[in-house]
């Protein structure tokens, strides 16, 4: 059992569901932490880069 | 107009009063959905008229739809970031925008129906990795925050929003990482939309649904991730047709119109062949192997018959089909719309037939049909979703540069004003 999966259990079932579970939360949060920080860094360095 | 800071820049809008006027209109249906669903919250599912017998409520049929519709989000996506399709970046902000209200009916409706949505919840924290069930919930939540995330950069690209540097700098961002995010968007949807239509092959107590298939997959898996990607971009252009007729204006060129038609088209004709294939062998082999012929299906009832299964294969399968990927059709704006007005009915009539007739169909000896009658809070919560989905699109695309091409195709229109 891990904090946050109640009822865990090693086996196929569990590794396979929760691990593309946590596969797709970790690229959407890793994906989103990078384009927040970039931003930030952009906005206190003022790039200027305006154009999309 | 007192919001006239918020609109795009140089794109004409009615006056704020009219618009405001409409949305109270579409809000009152909004509302009267509203009161229903918080009837099934407060009082509980007796308010709807499932029962032991036919526990599927009006609305499931109305979630597994929206979900095939709202398909076009994420096969668009694919083909414009995976794919490099680029002509499409000039509808994908709408297909996104659809699919987004597509995804968030679709939860909402799941929990209206799990009676007591404090405890949706239950489903990450007690799952049951022997569900498919279990998966499309994982997957769709997640795919519904990847629908959030593609969405953001069109919100952030508001006239006033856009302005502040960490907005702006934030929606250029998201655009440049926007693949990896797509290609997740992909990979979610190629799992809910597939197990959504496992959940019926799989089930062997119901003849009408089983499925012989991959490995743990029943092809209807395979045909219902496929039908998403299919008729969901019908849906697109249906939408966008729709929002055209509304605004008097053009809205995207032909081109990138014809070409969506034309890939729809050829992924309807490609699927059709495949269900036409999986329909033969259930008829002559599954069926029957079961001991059902297959006249049991659509005899002895007043509802249910052959007309069905000829509408949903034929006239709403094959025809539209057709029509796309023939160009003078796909070119013709009638046709065209007949096509896409055909195909998106055909998509929610095998949704229809997939969750809603698998459970009127009698199985045992002494069973009877099933012929159910909505409650009008199962209507109400049902047609709900409809009247969110154009406030959120009425609202998007009076604040939003939602079509990129608008402004060039209402040039006169722009200079007139």
């Amino acid at each position: 059992m891990f904090p946050f999966i109640f009822e865990w259990v090693w086996d196929i079932g569990h590794v396979l569901f929760f691990g593309g579970f946590w596969y797709a939360i970790g690229i959407l949060g890793a994906g989103m932490t990078y384009c927040i920080v970039k931003s930030a860094i952009d906005a206190m360095n003022d790039t200027g880069d305006n154009h999309h | 107009m007192m919001d006239a800071a918020l609109i795009p820049e140089g794109a004409k809008r009615c006056s704020f009063p009219k618009f405001m006027l409409g949305i109270a209109i579409v809000g009152a249906v909004l509302l009267w959905g509203v009161y229903a669903m918080l009837l099934c919250w407060f009082k509980g599912l007796n308010q709807t008229n499932m029962n032991d017998y036919y526990g599927f409520a009006l609305w499931i049929w109305a979630d597994l739809a929206v979900i095939a519709l709202g398909g076009g989000a994420f096969f668009t996506g694919l083909l414009k970031y995976i794919f490099k399709v680029d002509e499409l970046k000039n509808i994908i902000n709408f297909a996104v925008i659809i699919g987004f209200i597509c995804y968030s009916s679709a939860l909402l409706i799941l929990a209206i129906d799990i009676g007591q949505p404090l405890r949706g919840w239950f489903i990450f924290w007690h799952a049951n990795v022997h569900s498919m069930l279990t998966e499309v919930a994982f997957c769709l939540s997640c795919y519904f925050a990847v629908l959030t995330i593609e969405f953001i950069p069109n919100i952030l690209e508001n006239r006033q929003l856009n302005k502040v540097p960490f907005f702006h700098h934030l929606a250029h961002n998201m655009h440049g990482t926007m693949a990896v995010f797509a290609a997740t968007g992909a990979f979610l949807s190629f799992f809910h939309q597939g197990s959504l239509g496992g959940v019926a092959g799989v089930m062997y107590g119901r003849p009408f649904a089983v499925r012989e298939g991959l490995l743990i997959w029943p092809w209807s898996f395979f045909l219902f991730t496929w039908s998403a990607a299919a008729f969901g971009p019908c849906f697109t252009l249906l939408v966008t047709r729709i929002t055209e007729a509304v605004t008097g204006k053009k809205l995207v060129k032909d081109n990138v119109i014809h070409l969506l038609a034309k890939i729809s088209g050829w992924m309807i004709v490609t699927y059709m062949i495949a269900k036409l294939i999986d329909t033969w062998y259930w008829a002559y082999y599954t069926a029957p192997g079961l001991g059902f012929e297959l006249s049991h299906f659509y005899t002895n009832n007043g509802f249910y018959g052959y007309w069905i299964l000829v509408a949903e294969i034929i006239v709403c399968g094959v025809i539209p089909g057709l029509l796309l990927i023939n160009k003078s059709t796909r070119e013709n704006p009638n046709f065209r719309l007949i096509a896409i007005i055909l195909a998106v009915i055909g998509v929610s009539l095998n949704r229809w037939v997939m969750v809603l007739q698998i459970m009127a169909v009698p199985v045992m000896p002494f069973d009877t049909w099933a012929l159910y009658i909505p409650s009008w809070q199962e209507v109400a919560t049902t047609i709900l979703p409809v009247a969110y989905g154009i406030i959120l699109i009425a609202f998007a695309y009076r604040y939003l540069p939602v079509f990129p091409q608008e402004l060039e195709l209402n040039q006169s229109k722009v200079q007139e004003s």
